[in-house]
């Protein structure tokens, strides 16, 4: 979906504001929002798209909220209640009154070393060959799903030249709505200012966007 | 919020479904372990072994994990060296996808709006935020993180620093540096 979050080449958001020796975390309960939001992912009950997903369809009134954090925690609330784990009163009242479903296992404290350092790979082998190879020009489909999608709105139907064929990957648009992993071969585009943002537009700029298969096709 | 976020690990810890003791170690982790320390080594390490360097160009994922940087948002590395000619800067225009596992949890300001906007539209303006200005002849080149690949700027090695040591230049590579809205410290 191109929604709130789809922001590139957007404008009226004023300067970028670096803070001087920034703190890891802003608040404590930053660090408990980053903790239950993994901690809750790790039950396994939702993928990385699934949870992107949550967190661009909230409004844009939402999304463009102070603290990225709580745009976590407003989507985790949505995932949590989509997944059957809490209700909408419990969050609400504060209170419990429902038993979780069996057989959910919480991560444990001695276990978080060796989640963090394993990760979740999204690479998958498969058999198709890779339609495009590197040097080759290629258009960024004009499509506009309803659903997650990784394809920014400023690079559509704009053509661009395959620099890296990167391997496949877990296909996101399909695998946040439960459509399966459907592995593809993963690109990296590379597109000139220019075509993206017109003639007067800087021409020693290049912007790079890693598109998947389904996402391009000739130019 | 707080109150809000208080209410959620409440509940959720009430119906077993997390560990209080687990988002412990979470925090400590990215509060204290995870970190652009863990980027700078890599840079360093490649400014003074053009072997790990060539690696880290063509596998910066094994190169990494050589190194001990692994995981949850750096499962697949790509390194993007900055040359004379050409500057890089990463972004994530489409939410806040960011290489933790050599720079730790991203700042307030890539997460934001502005930054993700303005970065690949008007990269010198937003350089200058940062208080960068470049010459007119270097290209800049932006890198969008939509997929899962995540990217570590190389920065150029500072003049003045030959002498250093690979534990010493690890002081000269800042966080932004390693993203590409700095560029690394001069020695002093």
């Amino acid at each position: 979906m191109n929604g709130a979050q789809d922001l590139g080449g957007k404008m009226g958001f004023g300067p970028v504001d670096p803070e001087v020796d920034e703190p890891v975390f802003h608040a404590e309960w930053e660090k408990r929002a980053l903790g239950v939001s993994l901690c809750s992912g790790a039950l396994g009950l939702w993928n990385i798209g699934e949870s992107r997903h949550a967190r661009e369809s909230l409004h844009p009134a939402d999304y463009y909220s102070p603290s990225y954090y709580e745009i976590w925690i407003k989507a985790l609330e949505k995932l949590l209640i989509r997944h059957g784990c809490v209700t909408l009163e419990e969050l609400e009242t504060g209170k419990v009154q429902t038993a979780a479903a069996d057989g959910l296992k919480p991560l444990q404290a001695e276990a978080v070393p060796a989640a963090i350092a394993g990760g979740g790979p999204c690479d998958r082998a498969i058999d198709a060959e890779a339609q495009f190879a590197v040097g080759d020009h290629v258009l960024v489909r004009n499509i506009n799903p309803a659903g997650h999608t990784r394809i920014p709105t400023y690079a559509k139907g704009k053509t661009g030249v395959i620099e890296e064929v990167a391997g496949a990957f877990v296909f996101p648009d399909d695998n946040a709505h439960g459509r399966g992993e459907n592995p593809q071969w993963l690109y990296r585009v590379v597109i000139e200012g220019r075509k993206l943002w017109g003639a007067d537009t800087d021409d020693s700029l290049t912007v790079s966007i890693d598109a998947w298969e389904s996402y391009l096709e000739p130019a | 919020m707080a109150a809000r976020v208080r209410a959620l690990e409440m509940i959720l810890s009430e119906k077993g479904l997390i560990d209080p003791a687990a988002i412990d170690v979470i925090v400590d982790t990215y509060q204290n372990k995870v970190g652009p320390q863990n980027g700078a080594r890599v840079v360093a390490k490649a400014w003074c072994d053009q072997t790990f360097a060539d690696w880290l160009r063509s596998d910066a994922t094994a190169a990494i994990a050589s190194l001990g940087f692994t995981g949850r948002q750096g499962e697949h590395m790509r390194a993007v060296f900055n040359t004379p000619q050409t500057h890089n800067i990463v972004v994530c225009t489409l939410c806040s996808c960011y290489p933790w596992s050599v720079l730790g949890l991203p700042p307030v300001w890539y997460k934001s709006p502005p930054y993700r906007s303005r970065a690949v539209m008007d990269p010198r303006g937003v350089l200058e935020e940062f208080g960068v200005t470049l010459d007119k002849d270097i290209k800049i080149r932006f890198w969008d993180s939509t997929a899962e690949l995540r990217y570590l700027v190389v920065p150029m090695r500072p003049a003045g620093s030959e002498e250093m040591s690979e534990d010493d230049l690890c002081t000269l590579v800042t966080r932004d540096s390693m993203i590409g809205t700095g560029l690394a410290e001069l020695p002093r």
